[in-house]
C-alpha cells in the first residue's frame, strides 16, 4: 500500500498570503475603537479634577438643568453645578471602583471555579454549595448590612461588589471548565501524569477563558448598575462626589426637558461600557475563534 | 418516459469567512430513473451531501446554489418560491438523515412526529396517518408494529430509530427520499437489520431513492447506479455490477483498494517465552460505574477479563458500542479504577490510578483516543504538543525538544511547517498522525488505540493502519487496539479478543478467527460486516435477532443466564438463561465463552454462511501470502 497523503486537502494545498496574515494575531478596527474609547477614560480618571472648570460641589449657575453653553459645556444639573467637572470627578468613582470590583470578582471567581471543576467530587460539591448559598443572599440586603457595620468607603464598596457578583463568574468558569474537563485532551493528560495545576493552567484555563473575559464586560455594566443603586440610597459614593450612575439618577427629573445633566452622564456611561465589550470581544486570539464548522 | 431527477450543470458555492468564494459542487449533471436507487459516495468534503439537499432546494448556511438546473417530476425545483419549496419538503422530496437520534424531538411521542408530515402538508386525517404508519412499522420489521408508536424516542434503539425515521420520510408516498448516510452511526449488527428493512421498503413501494454514504460495500448492496464524487467533482457514474468490477477512474480504483481487507502485518510475531512475563497481563478485571454495592460497581462495564499482551505484538479488540472496550483502555491507563482483578505490566503490578504510578510506569503506556477533534488542546501548536510529553518525561532541553519534534512529525509523515498550526487548522488524518506523534513522543511499549481510525475515511484511515504497522516494524511497540470494525482489527492484530456486555466471549489468534466455528456473537459480527459485491444482503439473510429490544446489551451482575442469551441464535432454553456459560477452548485454537461444545456450533453455523465465510478467509489468506 501507498501513503495517499494528498488526499489530506491541508497538506495538499499552501496557505494563501492573506491566511498566512491571519495566522499573526493582529486586532481588528472595533477593537482598536475600543481600545481608544477606554484608554480615554482612563486618562480621565486619572487627571480628570484637574482639567474640571469648577470644583465638584460648587453651585455655579442660578439656572437648574442649564443647556449647554460656552461657560457650562455640558450644562448644570439640578442644583445648577457644573455637569462636566462632575462627569469628569465621577470618572474616577465609576472606573476605578467598578472595574477594580469586576476584576476582582472574576480573579476570585475564575479560580474557585477551576479549582472546583478539577478538584470534582467533594470538593466541588462543597465549594458550589457554599456559592450556591452566597448568591440565596439578595445582593443589595448584603451591601445595606456591611455598610451600616462598616460605613461606607471605596475600599467596602470594591469589596462589597466583588463578593455579590463572584459567585456568577465562579459558576460560568465552573460549568465551562467542568465541560473542557471531559474532553479527551485532558484525559490524556491526566493518563500522562501530570499535577492538577498543570491541567488547569495549560490543558483547561485557555479554552474557557474565551467566554470568561466576555463575562467581565457583561458583569462590569452591573457594578455600575449597583454602585450607582447604592448612592441613590446614599450608602455609595458619598456627596458631594457622585460616580456616573449618581449622577443619572440624581438628574433624572431634568428627562422630560432633555436637560444633558442626564443625558451625557448616560453617554459616559454607554461609551465606556460598549467600549470595554469591544476591546475584550476582539482580543488578538487565535485559537477561540474555534474550530471553523 | 424521462427520468424523474435531472440534475444538469448544478453548481454550489461556499463563503468562507473573508468572504471569498469556493466552488464546492462543479458542474454535476446525473439523473434517476422512476424507482431507482442512485448512490452518491465518496469521501468527507467531495460534494455529496450538499448535492443531496440541493435536490431538496436547500445549500447549508454559508453555501448557495450558484447555477444549473434540477428537474424533479414537472417541477424545476430552484425557481420554485420558499413557500412552495416548503410544501415540496417532507412531501415529494423526503430526507433521512445520519442520526436520527439527533433528528427526533424528545419531548414528543414518536406517532406524533411520524405522521407530523402528512398532517402539515393536509395529506390524510390522523385516523389514516396513523394506519398508515403502522402498515409501514410492519413493512420495516420494527417488534411491536401497533404500539411502538406510542413510546418516545428514548425509547427505542438506535436501529429502530432510523427505521422510524424512515417511515416518517415514506408516509407521504414521496416521489423521491434522500438517504443520508443512514446506516453510519449504528454497530455492523444493527446495520444489517436496518439495511433488510430499507431495501424491503424500497422495492416492494417501487420507491426512487438517493443514497448517500463512503461505504461501498452498503452501497453495493442498496444501489441500482453509482455516482462517484470527488471535490465536488463527478468522477464517474455507472451501474453497481460495473463499476465494483470494472471501475473506470483511477479513483474509483483507490476507493475499491482501500476497502479491500489487506493484512498489514505480515511479519513474524515475536516468539513467546515463558521465561519472560508478558508486557501487559490482565488478570480478572472488573470495572465500571455508578455507586458501589459489596464492592462491586452497580454498573458492570467490563466482567473477569483477562489477557495477556507480549512485547511487540498486537492485540485486537472488537465489540459494538457499548460492550466495554474504551473502558477496559481506560483501566489499563489508570482513568478509570477498576473494581477487581490486576493490571501487570513486565510482571509487575500497576497501581489503579494514574496518581500512583510511577512516571517511568506512565511513560511505557499511551493512550490515543479516537476523536482527534477531542484529543488535542485546541490552544496549543502542534509543537507544543508534541514537546510536552518530551520535557514531562524525558526532560528534554528546548533546542533538543524542537529536534526530536521535528523527528516525529517525520515518523508520523507530517511536513514540518505543520509545527505552528493549530489542530483546527488540520484535516481529520493529519490530527490523528499528531494524536500518534504525542504517543510516540514518550517512547512507549504500548500504545492503547481507541477506534483511531473509525471516524476518518477509509483512505485516511489505511494510511493511518499502514503508518502504524511501520511503526511497529521500526519501533518494536505494541499495540492494543479497539475497533468495532472487523476487517481493521483483523488487518493490523496478531490476536483477537471479542467483547460482548463486557465479557470475553472470544480469544484467538488471527489465524484461528478466520476459520469456523464462531462463538455465536462473534459469528454474527463477522456475518454483519458488509462484502463488497452485489446480493450480499440477499445471501447473508436476515439476522437471526430474536429480540432486537435487547440489542443495547443489558446484563444484570446478579443473573446467571450467558450474557448473550437474548439475541443468540445457538441459545438452548433451560441452560443458557440458567446457568453461566463455561470458557472451553476449540481445535482451531481459540477460547470461547460458550455452553455448546465445537461439534454443535459446526452444525448450526450455516452452511451458506460458511461458504462465503470460507471464501473471505482463503482470499485473505491469499493476500497474507502475497505480503
Amino acid at each position: 500500500m501507498t501513503m495517499r497523503d494528498e488526499i489530506d486537502p491541508a497538506s495538499a494545498t499552501p496557505l494563501l498570503p492573506d491566511q498566512q496574515s491571519r495566522r499573526r494575531p493582529r486586532m481588528a478596527l472595533p477593537g482598536l475603537v475600543g481600545l481608544a474609547v477606554v484608554a480615554f477614560w482612563l486618562i480621565v480618571a486619572l487627571i480628570g479634577p484637574r482639567l474640571a472648570p469648577y470644583e465638584v460641589g460648587n453651585i455655579v449657575d442660578t439656572d437648574v438643568f442649564g443647556a449647554m453653553s460656552d461657560r457650562f459645556l455640558l450644562g448644570t444639573d439640578y442644583l445648577g453645578r457644573d455637569m462636566l467637572s462632575r462627569i469628569l470627578y465621577g470618572a474616577r468613582y465609576t472606573i476605578g471602583v467598578a472595574l477594580a470590583a469586576t476584576v476582582l470578582a472574576c480573579l476570585a471567581g475564575t479560580t474557585l471555579g477551576m479549582a472546583a471543576a478539577a478538584a470534582g467530587g467533594w470538593t466541588d460539591a462543597l465549594m458550589s454549595r457554599a456559592i450556591d448559598a452566597l448568591i440565596s443572599i439578595p445582593g443589595k440586603m448584603f451591601a445595606l448590612v456591611v455598610i451600616s457595620a462598616f460605613g461606607s468607603s471605596i475600599p467596602v464598596l470594591i469589596i462589597i461588589a466583588a463578593v455579590i457578583y463572584t459567585p456568577g463568574s465562579y459558576r460560568i468558569t465552573r460549568s465551562l471548565a467542568v465541560n473542557v474537563n471531559a474532553m479527551d485532551f485532558v484525559q490524556v493528560a491526566r493518563a500522562r501524569g501530570e499535577r492538577t495545576l498543570y491541567i488547569v493552567r495549560e490543558e483547561i484555563l485557555p479554552n474557557v477563558v474565551g467566554p470568561v473575559l466576555a463575562d467581565i464586560g457583561l458583569r462590569f455594566v452591573y457594578v455600575v448598575l449597583l454602585l450607582s443603586g447604592l448612592s441613590f440610597l446614599g450608602l455609595g459614593i458619598q456627596p458631594p462626589n457622585a460616580d456616573w450612575g449618581s449622577l443619572v439618577r440624581e438628574n433624572i427629573g431634568g428627562l422630560g426637558e432633555g436637560a444633558p445633566a442626564v443625558i451625557m452622564p448616560a453617554l459616559a456611561i454607554a461609551t465606556l461600557t460598549i467600549a470595554v465589550n469591544l476591546l475584550i470581544d476582539n482580543l488578538p486570539s487565535r485559537h477561540r475563534a474555534g474550530p471553523e464548522s | 418516459m424521462p427520468p424523474l431527477v435531472e440534475v444538469s450543470e448544478l453548481r454550489v458555492l461556499a463563503r468562507d469567512l473573508e468572504g471569498r468564494e469556493t466552488v464546492i459542487v462543479k458542474n454535476a449533471s446525473f439523473s434517476v430513473a422512476h424507482g431507482e436507487v442512485v448512490a452518491l459516495i465518496g469521501e468527507s468534503g467531495s460534494g455529496k451531501t450538499t448535492i443531496a439537499l440541493a435536490l431538496m432546494g436547500y445549500a447549508r448556511p454559508g453555501c448557495r446554489i450558484a447555477g444549473g438546473r434540477i428537474r424533479i417530476g414537472d417541477t424545476d425545483i430552484l425557481t420554485l418560491s420558499p413557500r412552495r419549496l416548503a410544501e415540496l419538503r417532507g412531501g415529494r422530496v423526503a430526507y433521512i438523515p445520519q442520526s436520527a437520534a439527533a433528528a427526533f424531538n424528545p419531548a414528543k411521542s414518536i406517532m406524533t412526529q411520524v405522521i407530523e408530515s402528512a398532517r402539515i402538508h393536509g395529506l390524510m386525517t390522523r385516523e389514516v396517518a396513523k394506519a398508515k404508519a403502522i402498515e409501514l412499522f410492519r413493512a420495516l420489521a420494527l417488534p411491536d408494529p401497533d404500539h411502538v408508536g406510542r413510546r418516545y424516542p428514548h425509547q427505542v434503539s438506535g436501529g429502530q430509530l432510523q427505521r422510524l425515521m424512515a417511515a416518517m420520510a415514506l408516509i407521504t408516498d414521496p416521489d423521491l427520499v434522500i438517504l443520508d448516510e443512514p446506516t453510519t452511526a449504528l454497530d455492523v449488527t444493527t446495520q444489517i437489520e436496518v439495511l433488510h428493512a430499507f431495501k424491503n421498503v424500497v422495492r416492494e413501494r417501487r420507491t426512487t431513492a438517493i443514497y448517500v454514504s463512503h461505504d461501498l460495500a452498503v452501497v453495493a448492496q442498496m444501489a441500482d447506479r453509482i455516482i462517484v464524487l470527488r471535490d465536488g467533482e463527478i468522477q464517474e457514474i455507472g451501474a453497481t455490477g460495473d463499476l465494483l468490477n470494472a471501475p473506470a477512474s483511477e479513483y474509483t480504483k483507490s476507493l475499491l483498494a482501500a476497502a479491500e481487507p489487506v493484512v498489514r502485518l505480515g511479519i513474524a510475531t515475536p516468539r513467546a517465552s515463558d521465561a519472560i512475563p508478558p508486557l501487559l497481563e490482565v488478570r480478572g478485571l472488573v470495572a465500571g460505574y455508578g455507586a458501589t454495592v459489596a464492592g462491586m460497581p452497580l454498573l458492570r462495564v467490563v466482567n473477569e477479563v483477562d489477557f495477556a499482551i507480549r512485547a511487540g505484538a498486537t492485540l485486537g479488540v472488537i465489540g459494538e458500542s457499548g460492550c466495554g472496550k474504551s473502558t477496559l483502555a481506560r483501566v489499563i491507563a489508570g482513568l478509570v479504577p477498576a473494581a477487581a482483578g490486576s493490571v501487570l505490566f513486565n510482571g509487575v503490578p500497576l497501581s489503579p490510578a494514574a496518581s500512583g504510578r510511577s512516571r517511568e510506569q506512565l511513560r511505557e503506556i499511551q493512550i490515543v483516543f479516537q476523536m482527534a477533534d477531542t484529543a488535542l488542546n485546541p490552544a496549543q501548536t502542534v509543537e507544543r504538543i508534541l514537546q510536552r510529553p518530551l520535557a514531562f518525561y524525558h526532560g528534554l532541553a528546548a533546542d533538543q525538544q524542537r529536534k526530536r519534534v521535528a523527528e516525529l512529525l517525520d515518523l508520523v509523515r507530517l511536513p514540518a511547517h505543520l509545527r505552528e498550526r493549530y489542530p483546527s487548522e488540520l484535516s481529520g488524518g493529519q490530527k490523528q498522525r499528531v494524536n500518534l506523534a504525542r504517543a510516540l513522543a514518550a517512547k512507549p511499549a504500548l500504545i492503547l488505540c481507541d477506534e483511531v481510525t473509525s471516524a476518518l475515511d477509509t483512505v485516511i484511515g489505511a494510511a493511518i493502519l499502514d503508518l502504524m504497522a511501520e511503526l511497529r516494524r521500526e519501533l518494536g511497540v505494541a499495540y492494543m487496539f479497539i475497533s468495532h470494525d472487523l476487517s481493521t482489527v483483523r488487518a493490523i492484530c496478531d490476536e483477537v479478543m471479542v467483547l460482548y456486555a463486557g465479557w470475553k466471549v472470544e480469544f484467538g489468534s488471527r489465524a484461528a478467527m478466520a476459520s469456523r466455528p464462531f462463538h455465536p456473537y462473534s459469528d454474527l459480527l463477522i456475518a454483519s460486516v458488509p462484502e463488497l459485491r452485489q446480493g450480499w444482503l440477499e445471501d447473508v439473510g436476515k439476522p437471526p435477532i430474536v429480540n432486537a429490544a435487547a440489542s443495547a446489551p443489558a446484563w444484570a451482575a446478579d443473573s446467571h443466564a450467558c450474557c448473550f442469551f437474548e439475541r443468540c441464535a445457538a441459545r438452548i432454553e433451560g441452560v443458557c438463561d440458567v446457568r453461566p456459560p463455561p470458557r472451553h477452548r476449540l481445535s482451531k485454537g481459540a477460547d470461547i465463552l460458550c455452553h455448546r461444545t465445537e461439534q454443535e456450533l459446526n452444525a448450526l453455523q450455516s452452511p451458506r454462511l460458511a461458504a462465503s465465510g470460507a471464501d473471505t478467509s482463503s482470499s485473505w489468506r491469499a493476500q497474507q501470502g502475497v505480503q
